[in-house]
C-alpha cells in the first residue's frame, strides 16, 4: 500500500507542477484533474473510501467539467495560449517559488522530526463519515446548507427572466 | 495463490465478455429496429448474419484513422479512451453473480457515480479538440446534460441507498431477497432509468450527436477505430445501465431454479431490448425541452422520493 | 401539468407497445437476389435495340436518340447499304454514363431503341458497361410487335421500290399529262 500511496503522490505533485507550467488551459486544466485523481487515490490508500469518491465525482467529475465547459465556451486561439506563455516565463517564478519551499521545509520537518498523525490506519466507512456529519457537527452541515440554499436562490434570481422584459427571438 | 488465480479468471471474462458484447450489441440493436420496423436487417453473412459483428470489426479496425491537422491532437487521441476506460472500471463493481464480480467496494454506487461522472470528459474533449463547431456544439449540449442528469441519477439511487443502508452493490443485491427494489423505489426507478438513458445518450436524449442539426456532434471529426471506440463506448454504456437497474431495483442474480449468471443476463438482456424499443418508438427532444424536464420536473421527482424514502425509514426504526 | 404529465407518459407507453407490436407484423423487405422484384411492363431499364418483324435492323442511325440524351452517352455512326438502307456502322452506348431516362426511346421515329425492365447489369470493371451494337441488338421486336418502319416509309431500299409501301399509291410520272 504504501508503494500505492508514493506512486500517487508522485503523480499528483508532478501534475501540479504541469497544471502551473502549462500555457495552454485546457491542459492545464486536464493535469488539474489529473492531480485530483491522485488525490482521491492517496484518501483511498489512506483508508478513507467515502472522501475519495466525493473527490472525484464532486472535485474530478463536477466542479472540473463546469471549468472545461467555461473555457470551450471561450474558445481561446494560439494568441491567448502565446499571451499565457510571456506571462509564465522569467521572474513570475520567484514570489510562488519562495512560498512553496516554505511549505515543503515544513512538510519535510513534519515527515522527519515531527510526530505521525496516521499511525493505526483504519478504514473510514460511509456510515461513519453521515455520522459524525449528522452527530456533532450538525450545525455546520445545516448552516452549509442555508448557504446552498442562498445560492440556489441567488442563482434563480440572476436566471429569472421577467415576462415581456426579453423578446424571444423567433424561429 | 488460487484466490489470485479466480480473480485474474474474474477480471479476464468480465473484460472479454463485455467487450464481444458490445460488438454483438451493434448487431443485435440493427437486427431489433429492423424487426420493429418490419425489416429484416443484416441477415447476409454467416447464418442469421452473425458474421455480420465480424464483418463490421474488421471494417472498422482497417478504416483510415484520420486525426484532422487542424485538431488538437494529444486530447483528440486522449478522449475516446476515456469514455472507454471509464465505462469499463465501472464495471468493476458490478456484482454478476455471488462469485463472480471483479471488485468488492463499500462505496460500489459512488464509483459508479464518479466513473460516469469522468466520462463527461470524454464528450467534452472530443467536442472541444475537434476544432470544429458543430463538434464543440455537440460537446457542449452533451457536457450540459450529463451534468444535469447526473444530480438526480446520484439523488434517484440514494432511495436505494437508505433502503439497503449500503453503497455495496452486493449488499444491496442480498437486501432485495424478500422484494425487488423496483416495487417501494418506483420513482427511483424511473428517474434512474430516464437518467441513464441521458448518461449514455441515447434516444430521445441524443442531442449531442444529433444528425439532422449537428453532423455527428462530438465525434464528427473521429474516424476508424477512434469512432469505433466511441460507438463500443456507448453500447458498454448501454449494457452498464441496465446491469446496474438490474442490480439496484430488479434483485441482481435473484431468481428461482436457473442459476445466478444466467438471471442476471436475462434481466440485462431484456432491459437492453427495452432500450432499442426506446430507440425504435420515440422521436429526439429540443434542447430547452430537455433540460427543463431534467430540472423541473425529475429534479423534484427525485428529491420527493428521496424525502418519502427517508420518513418511512426512519419510522420503521 | 400534472395532467399534461400523465397524458404524455401514456402517449409514450402507447408509441412504444405500438412499436413493440410490429414485432409481429410481416416485414415489407423483398429479399432481393432469391425472391425478384416484379417490375412494371414500362420499367426504363437496359436499353435495346429491335428488330423489325421480317428481322432486320429498324434503326436507320438518324441520331436522334443521340442529340436528346442529355448525358451524351450514345455514340453512333450512320452508313448505307448498297441499296440504299440507311443503318448504324457502330451503336455505342455507355452504362457508366446512362441515367436511364427514356429520352432517346421517346426521340426514335422507328421505335428501335427501347428500354426494358431488366437492371441487373452490374460489373466490376467499369470498361465492360460500355455496350457496343452486338451487346444492345435483340433478335425481337420489343414492345411494338407490328411496326416495321421501312414498311410504312416511302423510301425505295432492296426488295421494296417506290409505291410499294403501305397506303402508299404509286407514283405520279410529273412529265406525262395525267391522263
Amino acid at each position: 500500500m504504501n508503494a500505492v500511496f508514493y506512486i500517487a503522490a508522485a503523480v499528483a505533485v508532478v501534475s501540479t507542477v504541469m497544471v502551473v507550467t502549462r500555457a495552454n488551459a485546457v491542459y492545464a486544466l486536464m493535469y488539474l484533474i489529473v492531480s485530483l485523481l491522485s488525490v482521491a487515490l492517496i484518501f483511498f490508500v489512506l483508508g478513507a473510501p467515502f472522501i475519495a469518491a466525493l473527490e472525484v465525482i464532486i472535485y474530478a467529475g463536477a466542479i472540473m467539467v463546469l471549468f472545461v465547459f467555461t473555457i470551450m465556451m471561450l474558445n481561446l486561439g494560439p494568441k491567448a495560449v502565446h499571451q499565457e506563455s510571456q506571462w509564465l516565463s522569467g521572474r513570475m517564478w520567484i514570489g510562488p517559488s519562495i512560498l512553496v519551499a516554505v511549505l515543503i521545509g515544513e512538510m519535510l520537518y513534519v515527515l522527519w522530526g515531527g510526530e505521525h498523525p496516521v499511525e493505526g490506519r483504519h478504514i473510514v466507512e460511509p456510515r461513519e463519515v453521515s455520522l459524525a456529519l449528522f452527530g456533532p457537527y450538525i450545525m455546520i452541515v445545516e448552516l452549509s446548507s442555508m448557504l446552498l440554499l442562498g445560492g440556489l436562490v441567488a442563482a434563480y434570481h440572476l436566471g429569472r427572466r421577467v415576462r415581456g422584459d426579453v423578446k424571444e427571438p423567433k424561429s | 495463490m488460487s484466490g489470485i488465480l479466480w480473480h485474474l479468471a474474474n477480471v479476464a471474462g468480465v473484460l472479454g465478455v463485455l467487450l464481444t458484447l458490445a460488438g454483438a450489441l451493434i448487431m443485435v440493436e440493427r437486427r431489433l429496429l429492423a424487426l420493429w420496423q418490419d425489416r429484416y436487417g443484416p441477415n447476409r453473412v454467416g447464418p442469421f448474419g452473425l458474421l455480420q459483428v465480424a464483418a463490421d470489426m474488421i471494417k472498422i479496425f482497417t478504416k483510415e484513422d484520420w486525426i484532422p491537422p487542424f485538431s488538437d491532437k494529444p486530447v483528440f487521441i486522449i478522449a475516446p479512451c476515456i469514455i472507454m476506460g471509464t465505462v469499463l472500471m465501472s464495471f468493476a463493481v458490478i456484482p454478476f453473480a455471488p462469485a463472480v464480480g471483479v471488485a468488492d467496494l463499500d462505496i460500489g454506487l459512488l464509483f459508479f457515480l464518479g466513473m460516469s461522472s469522468l466520462g463527461v470528459y470524454s464528450v467534452a474533449l472530443a467536442g472541444w479538440s475537434s476544432n470544429n463547431k458543430y463538434a464543440l456544439l455537440g460537446g457542449l449540449r452533451a457536457t450540459a446534460q450529463m451534468l444535469s442528469y447526473e444530480v438526480f441519477m446520484a439523488l434517484s439511487l440514494m432511495g436505494v441507498v437508505m433502503l439497503a443502508g449500503s453503497f455495496n452493490l452486493r449488499t444491496i443485491v442480498n437486501a432485495q431477497q424478500h422484494m425487488w427494489f423496483c416495487i417501494p423505489q418506483f420513482l427511483g426507478l424511473v428517474v434512474f432509468t430516464v437518467a441513464g438513458i441521458a448518461e449514455t445518450h441515447r434516444v430521445p436524449f441524443d442531442l449531442p450527436e444529433a444528425e439532422s442539426e449537428l453532423v455527428a456532434g462530438f465525434h464528427s471529426e473521429y474516424s476508424g477505430m477512434k469512432f469505433g471506440m466511441f460507438f463500443v463506448g456507448e453500447y458498454l454504456a448501454i449494457t452498464l445501465i441496465s446491469a446496474l437497474i438490474v442490480t439496484l431495483f430488479f434483485g441482481g442474480w435473484q431468481g428461482p431454479i436457473l442459476p445466478p449468471l444466467v438471471w442476471f443476463a436475462l434481466k440485462t438482456a431484456v432491459l437492453i431490448c427495452g432500450f432499442v424499443l426506446l430507440r425504435a418508438s420515440l422521436p429526439r427532444l429540443r434542447y430547452d425541452q430537455l433540460m427543463s424536464f431534467g430540472w423541473k420536473i425529475m429534479l423534484p421527482v427525485a428529491l420527493l422520493n428521496l424525502l418519502i424514502t427517508g420518513a418511512i425509514v426512519v419510522a420503521r426504526h | 401539468m400534472t395532467i399534461r404529465g400523465i397524458d404524455g407518459a401514456k402517449s409514450l407507453l402507447r408509441s412504444m407497445w405500438m412499436v413493440f407490436m410490429h414485432a409481429f407484423h410481416r416485414r415489407e423487405t423483398v429479399l432481393y437476389p432469391e425472391e425478384k422484384p416484379k417490375l412494371p411492363a414500362r420499367w426504363r431499364g437496359r436499353i435495346v435495340l429491335t428488330r423489325d418483324p421480317d428481322g432486320q435492323e429498324r434503326c436507320v442511325a438518324c441520331y436522334l436518340c443521340s442529340s436528346a440524351c442529355p448525358v451524351s452517352c450514345i455514340a453512333l455512326q450512320a452508313t448505307e447499304d448498297e441499296t440504299g438502307r440507311r443503318y448504324p456502322e457502330f451503336f455505342r452506348i455507355n452504362f457508366s454514363r446512362c441515367i436511364f431516362c427514356g429520352m432517346c426511346e421517346e426521340a426514335c421515329p422507328t421505335n428501335s431503341i427501347q428500354l426494358t425492365p431488366d437492371f441487373e447489369m452490374s460489373e466490376y470493371n467499369r470498361q465492360n458497361l460500355v455496350y457496343e451494337k452486338e451487346h444492345l441488338l435483340i433478335s425481337g421486336t420489343g414492345k411494338y410487335p407490328d411496326y416495321n418502319f421501312y414498311r410504312v416509309a416511302g423510301l425505295a431500299i432492296g426488295g421494296k421500290d417506290k409505291g410499294e409501301a403501305e397506303n402508299e399509291s404509286p407514283p405520279v410520272d410529273v412529265r406525262g399529262l395525267g391522263l
